[in-house]
């Protein structure tokens, strides 16, 4: 045999064809047989004939070739792209080994955008884009009330107006037709409101009052035990409790046997029927950064004289929209209104939402905020990798000439580039799923932010498709541009030019060019922008909050006064003036609520001028003993202090704040001047300064202090002041409450200002955030333009060389290595201008006291960019100015 | 050879016998279908007829298992045909099923030669 070289299968048009040479083969065995039997005497056309006939079925054995044929030929070419993909890895890695300072600091940058786009992608995934934590969650429903009421109003009265009475709660259960069930909670909590007993140290416990169907609702299982019956949950019913799993395992070690016992809160014998599951989190769905230990059943006849006290929560039936539920719920509100006429119309009117909405759509501007700025980020990485990528490839351009020169093809070559980034890329995405793993960790224990879910945060399968994702498409992006330019290169030009073709090169400077322009541009919007936050923050840090809550301390306290009110004074004055004798401490004070906490308000207006209809009759109210204003750092303007002389027999006091005075005695002097609270008629006995006790950014309502010697207290708070740390006060003070009451629970003294950073920590999370992503974008770009304009001087040594040569002096040289690098930052911040312009207005609905035009916001980060930006073209110009012409004309 | 003689013979070619006379065919030199056939049907003494339904697909299969590897060439004829060849992985099959074949042949030729029957334990 005279073999055929391997080539000539390939010579077909479209490579290899499996088909033909099975069809070759099989003619060519019927033509040698039928040249067989002609040579044993055969007529010619018999002999075909009886070949074919003796083949048998000719097309049956040729569908079987073509099948094993076209396996082997997919095989063969999967096996020449493996080949060929080793060569391109083996070679890539060889590469990049030699080029450890590339590829670490390539590596770093990837993993900083990359680790910070999966963290924010967990935030963003968790909060907005899935379900809630429960079964069928989005047929879960939210009822907020008041929405008949004016913004201002609502804002105003707190918690109140949003909330339901047991009447109205259990009028929805009644007449609708969309939910499969409604339950409802009391929102009015705070942590440690009870007391365990009677099980070693009393211990302060947080509860929430829920309805029975609450569990049931929300599709929630005990682990064990039960959850509540019919008969726990109504009047005079035997007393229940659900414990959280966290409570158990913390109180009673995980112990199954304290089920069906009987423990003491707050002297109320209760039995525990069910423990909850660990993966149900009360707080971090109804209400961020709190803690909930038990569940105790809420008795709606008790409650139902109380006002407005529950939260409603509903389960949509199957196919029902919430638009649907909505038109139904405001028709019930509105004839409830009708037979049950109140002092505000339209409280009872609720919002209908989804509660996936009510738990997180506040956030979603944030979110989606922070989900730009870090893809804004990943841009700028990939601008960034582009550019040190085609500064490499242009010292490469000779290498690629040759591999070119030796017939390898554009696409091999490009192949081999997109290899390369692919794999700076994934080794990047490694590192970037490793640094999103441990910031989403550490981000789930964050207990102190105020943000909802947020200990469900964590990098999950979706995340990580996410990574994929945002690898591919960045390796892409860095990696093509520089390749379609490398490969597109001119093989002879720059073989001949020394690896410095001169049209390549202008073509890759006009590209990096446009690389420093878009990075700055970008730059410049993640500058202002979190520029703007920046200011809304330190605007809202700088609120006048009317109290001052340094050096000052809060404190749980449970006492005895048997429900009489002048026992209760006596046994208050007595604690706050023993606390007082404390060595250290300046003074003292007692509250129900401390602001920035729970909140609700009671009926109030001014006597001479009972309301119209519709008018705004309410006020945020605490029961405060005297001495509390002191305490917190409130500034009393007129009138005087609540007194422990006002007592139950006594003329009933209050204290107003400045914008309860403006809007109920507007042009008149209040002190003095007798007002209605709660169908009590009431003498105004001083007037204080606004304090923010609802919210720190919203705008302060009206709000009455009445005397604890004269109201039911929900609760007390003791506040201390002191001029020394007050942690070192705290077993002292414990000491003292102790022994006047053996059942106070060692809580721990809360800092006053943590409810101010509790109450801002949202705020504070995303604006950290968002200056963080910032500071990395401004030093991405100062790297970008320091790398460009330090290759283009090296690139210029000669040039400059015979300039300097020529008499150029040093200022000459480095000024016109600036003003080229200065060039390209003005068009780019020029363009970062308008694109920030741009940004800020959708970011407008976040800012606080600024306006999304800022100026000074603007003219900051712009002059900032620009000093960046100048510093990072100053190094390689000073670099420039040294260079010795004799040397740099000999180099070449 | 008549037709029901040929259905006999493609009947006795117990499974992968094909195989491994296509190995040992090729264990001289490279071969294009139609010689394997002929050399088949010479070194039988004219008793194996290869049937070309059978051969090919067994050809390509054993190809596809990389025991055979092919290439173009030209015939005696001065033809465009395809040769096959034994690779190593080949040649190492076949010695492989040649002593696997020998050992059966010969244990099926001592049942079959017996001229009386064994002893047999009774007591087992």
């Amino acid at each position: 045999m005279t073999p055929l070289p391997m080539w000539r299968r390939y010579a077909r048009l479209l490579g290899p064809d499996p088909k033909a040479d099975v069809r070759d083969e099989l003619y060519f065995h019927i033509e040698t047989k039928t040249d067989d039997l002609v040579a044993h005497g055969w007529p010619r056309e018999h002999a075909r004939r009886e070949a074919e006939r003796q083949f048998g079925s000719l097309l049956d054995i040729q569908k079987i070739g073509n099948r094993i044929g076209e396996k082997m030929e997919r095989r063969r070419q999967l096996k020449d792209y493996w080949i060929e993909a080793r060569q391109d890895l083996r070679y890539t890695l060889r590469t990049l080994g030699r080029d450890r300072n590339f590829a670490a600091v390539s590596i770093l940058i990837l993993a900083l955008g990359i680790g910070a786009n999966i963290a924010v992608f967990s935030v963003v995934n968790t909060l907005l884009l899935r379900q809630l934590p429960f079964p069928q969650a989005q047929q879960l429903t939210w009822f907020e009330g008041g929405s008949g009421l004016s913004p201002a109003l609502r804002e105003a009265i707190g918690l109140s107006g949003t909330t339901f009475t047991v009447d109205a709660f259990e009028d929805f259960q009644r007449h609708n037709q969309s939910f499969q069930s409604l339950t409802a909670y009391n929102p009015f909590l705070g942590s440690s409101d009870y007391a365990l007993t009677g099980r070693g140290e009393p211990q302060p416990v947080s509860g929430v009052m829920i309805a029975g169907n609450f569990f049931q609702t929300l599709g929630v299982q005990p682990v064990i035990g039960r959850l509540f019956s019919p008969e726990e949950t109504h009047k005079g019913g035997r007393p229940a409790v659900l414990l959280s799993n966290n409570f158990w395992r913390r109180q009673f070690n995980s112990d199954p046997a304290i089920l069906g016992q009987t423990i003491t809160l707050s002297k109320q014998p209760v039995t525990v029927v069910g423990i909850l599951p660990a993966s149900f989190d009360f707080g971090s769905v109804f209400s961020p950064g709190l803690r909930m230990d038990v569940y105790i059943p809420a008795i709606m006849d008790n409650m139902r004289s109380w006002g407005n006290t529950l939260s409603i929560v509903g389960r949509l039936k199957p196919g029902v929209s919430v638009q649907q539920a909505q038109a139904e719920a405001s028709l019930i509100g509105r004839q409830f209104e009708i037979l049950h006429p109140g002092p505000a119309t339209g409280i009872d009117i609720p919002t209908v939402s989804s509660l996936k909405d009510y738990v997180s759509g506040k956030l979603r501007r944030s979110l989606i905020t922070l989900w730009c700025a870090v893809g804004l980020i990943q841009l700028i990485v990939c601008v960034n990798l582009t550019n040190l990528l085609l500064a490499r490839g242009a010292v490469r351009s000779k290498e690629f000439a040759l591999r070119t020169a030796l017939g390898a093809g554009r696409g091999r070559l490009l192949r081999q580039l997109l290899t390369e980034s692919l794999v700076l890329a994934s080794s990047g995405a490694i590192l970037g799923v490793a640094l999103a793993f441990a910031l989403t960790s550490w981000l789930a224990h964050q207990a102190s932010l105020a943000l909802p879910l947020l200990s469900n945060v964590r990098v999950d399968g979706s995340a990580l498709l996410w990574t994929l994702l945002v690898t591919t498409a960045t390796a892409l992006l860095f990696g093509l541009i520089p390749g379609l330019r490398l490969s597109s290169g001119n093989p002879q030009e720059a073989l001949k030019d020394g690896g410095q073709g001169r049209t390549t090169s202008s073509k890759h400077e006009r590209l990096r060019a446009v690389m420093v322009i878009s990075e700055m541009a970008l730059a410049c919007v993640l500058l202002v922008c979190a520029g703007l936050l920046l200011r809304s923050f330190v605007n809202v840090m700088n609120t006048d909050l009317g109290f001052h809550p340094e050096r000052a301390a809060s404190i749980n306290i449970t006492y005895e006064d048997g429900n009489d009110p002048a026992r209760r004074a006596v046994v208050l004055s007595e604690i706050t003036r023993q606390i007082g004798t404390i060595p250290g401490v300046d003074s003292t004070g007692i509250a129900d609520m401390l602001p920035l906490g729970r909140n609700r308000s009671w009926l109030f207006f001014n006597k001479a001028r009972p309301p119209l209809k519709g008018d705004i009759t309410a006020a945020i109210v605490r029961i405060v003993s005297p001495g509390y204003l002191n305490a917190m750092g409130m500034h009393l303007r007129e009138g005087r202090d609540l007194s422990w002389n006002d007592g139950p027999k006594t003329e009933r006091v209050v204290i107003i704040n400045q914008a309860a005075a403006r809007r109920f005695f507007p042009g008149e002097d209040p002190v003095g001047r007798l007002s209605v609270v709660d169908d009590n008629d009431t003498r105004i006995v001083g007037v204080l300064n606004d304090v923010r006790e609802n919210s720190v950014e919203a705008s302060v309502g009206p709000e009455i202090y009445l005397p604890i010697t004269q109201n039911d207290p929900e609760g007390a708070q003791l506040v201390i002041r002191t001029k020394l740390p007050p942690a070192s006060l705290a077993s002292s003070v414990l000491q003292t409450l102790r022994t006047m009451n053996p059942s106070q629970p060692a809580s721990e003294f809360v800092p006053l200002q943590q409810a101010v950073s509790h109450a801002t920590s949202p705020r504070r999370f995303f604006a950290l955030l968002v200056i963080g992503f910032a500071a990395l974008g401004l030093l991405l770009a100062a790297l970008g333009i320091y790398g460009v304009i330090s290759y283009s001087v090296t690139r210029q040594t000669q040039e400059i060389g015979i300039r300097m040569a020529l008499g150029a002096t040093i200022g000459n040289v480095q000024r016109s290595v600036i003003s080229k690098a200065m060039r390209l930052a003005a068009i780019g911040i020029a363009i970062g201008t308008v694109a920030s312009y741009l940004a800020a207005k959708g970011i407008a609905s976040l800012l606080y006291g600024t306006e999304s035009t800022d100026p000074a916001a603007f003219a900051a980060m712009i002059v900032m960019l620009g000093i960046v930006a100048l510093i990072a073209a100053w190094i390689p110009a000073r670099r420039a100015s040294r260079i010795d012409p004799m040397i740099a004309l000999r180099s070449n | 050879m008549d037709k029901a003689k040929l259905d006999k013979a493609k009947l006795d070619l117990v499974r992968g016998t094909l195989d491994v006379l296509i190995l040992k065919a090729l264990a001289w030199g490279p071969l294009h279908g139609y010689a394997i056939t002929s050399l088949i049907l010479r070194q039988s003494d004219e008793a194996l007829l290869v049937e070309e339904g059978t051969l090919y697909p067994a050809l390509w299969r054993l190809e596809s298992k990389a025991l055979l590897a092919a290439e173009w060439g030209l015939s005696e004829n001065n033809r465009k045909a395809k040769f096959y060849r034994l690779t190593t992985s080949g040649r190492r099959q076949l010695r492989q099923e040649t002593k696997t074949w020998e050992a059966y042949a010969l244990a099926v030729a001592k049942v079959l030669n017996a001229t009386q029957p064994p002893i047999v334990d009774e007591a087992v």
